[in-house]
């Protein structure tokens, strides 16, 4: 990895984390919107987002993020935490719902009717969003585009917006936190999480014994454990909350014990 | 119901399996993660499927048992013979004489196939 940068990191940090920024305190006036008219919302949403929101903050802003562009290892767990764990989190936010809650209804209404709309219902494909979120990994990392990455702010800003976003847009077709639409069978679901998993963790593993260009091999076997065991947990976490939302729905309806 | 239990059976056993993997060639790196997401999915699924089972209050815990035995005998068979002797994909030990190891591993796993099928066909008579 370069050890000298070309560009100035505090500039790149302060555009990356901003949004961040934002998207809590664009959250806090939409709970209170919502309160004014619904049921209070629900405290551990807002925990979650505000959690998401600093995780990914720290990835691209601060200590870690300014280690993560001399170090390999250090990368990946910035990238675990704006990929993964951050979107989780924001997932398990409700964001939509809240969005729809703290709207006058009229407006609400358009919006719903805008997210219907074919480019939103892309997103909300599991399959799309898998070879966004796991084919731009591959890209990053098997190409030319990690090195090149690290002499662009430009290619820089972009890959780590692209990271995020399709790691949020992955778990949020996966886990239907927000409800938004039918949505997709939980065998479909299954699968497409299953193939998901298996190439993260392909890719991961071969860091191990192929390292990215311009990686030292020492760097990129820590990262690659990193990479592995942290995708690992993480994956662990949805594929729960996947099983645990089967569980709720497939309870029997009649459910009568001891009685025929 | 018997599919069900099957399934069960096999998720346990591949979530067993995944902790004795070697192969660091592009295709072994390619089948591993493979296996490896299918086994971590797999262990969790199949935890709540039995959970799904007893909440219908229909969770047979012996034929249980018995499918699990010959789901897991049937596999460390199939790994055994197929795979290690006759594919010779990986073998249990390195630079030693293997025969006592390939034996135990083997009939190991064919006594604890019958045990299963022992199991299976009582559950099933009565």
């Amino acid at each position: 990895m370069p050890a000298q940068q070309h560009f100035d990191i505090t500039i790149l940090s302060f555009i990356l984390a901003t949004p961040f920024f934002l998207l809590i305190i664009l959250y806090g006036i939409a709970v209170i919107k919502s309160n004014q008219s619904y049921r209070q919302w629900p405290w551990y949403h807002t925990a979650c987002w505000i959690c998401g929101n600093v995780l990914c903050i720290l990835a691209v802003a601060g200590p870690l993020a300014e280690a993560s562009h001399q170090f390999f290892s250090v990368h990946m767990v910035a990238h675990l935490l704006l990929g993964m764990i951050g979107p989780l989190f924001m997932v398990l936010a409700k964001p939509v719902t809240l969005l729809l809650r703290s709207l006058p209804v009229k407006t609400a209404r358009k919006v719903t009717t805008t997210l219907k709309m074919r480019p939103f219902h892309l997103l909300l494909n599991p399959l799309f969003t898998t070879v966004l979120n796991i084919g731009g990994l591959w890209l990053l990392y098997r190409t030319e585009l990690f090195t090149m990455m690290h002499h662009s702010m430009v290619l820089y800003t972009v890959i780590h917006a692209h990271i995020f976003l399709a790691g949020y847009f992955f778990t949020a077709s996966i886990v239907y936190i927000d409800k938004l639409h039918q949505g997709y069978s939980f065998q479909f679901r299954a699968i497409i999480l299953i193939l998901a998993l298996a190439g993260h963790q392909i890719l991961a593993k071969s860091f191990y014994g192929y390292p990215p260009s311009s990686v030292e091999r020492m760097e990129a076997e820590k990262g690659s454990m990193i990479m592995y065991y942290g995708g690992d947990i993480v994956d662990l976490v949805i594929i729960i909350i996947f099983c645990y939302q089967w569980f709720k729905v497939t309870k029997p309806k009649r459910y009568q014990p001891h009685s025929v | 119901m018997v599919a069900f239990i099957d399934e069960m059976v096999f998720h346990q056993l591949l979530g067993w399996h995944h902790f004795y993997d070697q192969s660091t060639t592009k295709i072994g790196l390619l089948s591993d993660g493979l296996f490896h997401a299918f086994s971590w999915f797999a262990t969790v699924a199949s935890l709540f499927m039995v959970a799904d089972l007893r909440r219908r209050e229909s969770w047979w815990k012996k034929r249980w048992i018995g499918g699990a035995l010959l789901g897991i005998g049937l596999f460390n068979l199939y790994d055994g013979l197929i795979q290690h002797k006759v594919f010779k994909l990986h073998q249990i030990r390195y630079g030693v004489d293997v025969l006592p190891y390939d034996l135990v591993w083997n009939i190991t796993a064919a006594v604890i196939t019958i045990i299963g099928i022992i199991i299976i066909r009582k559950t099933s008579q009565s």
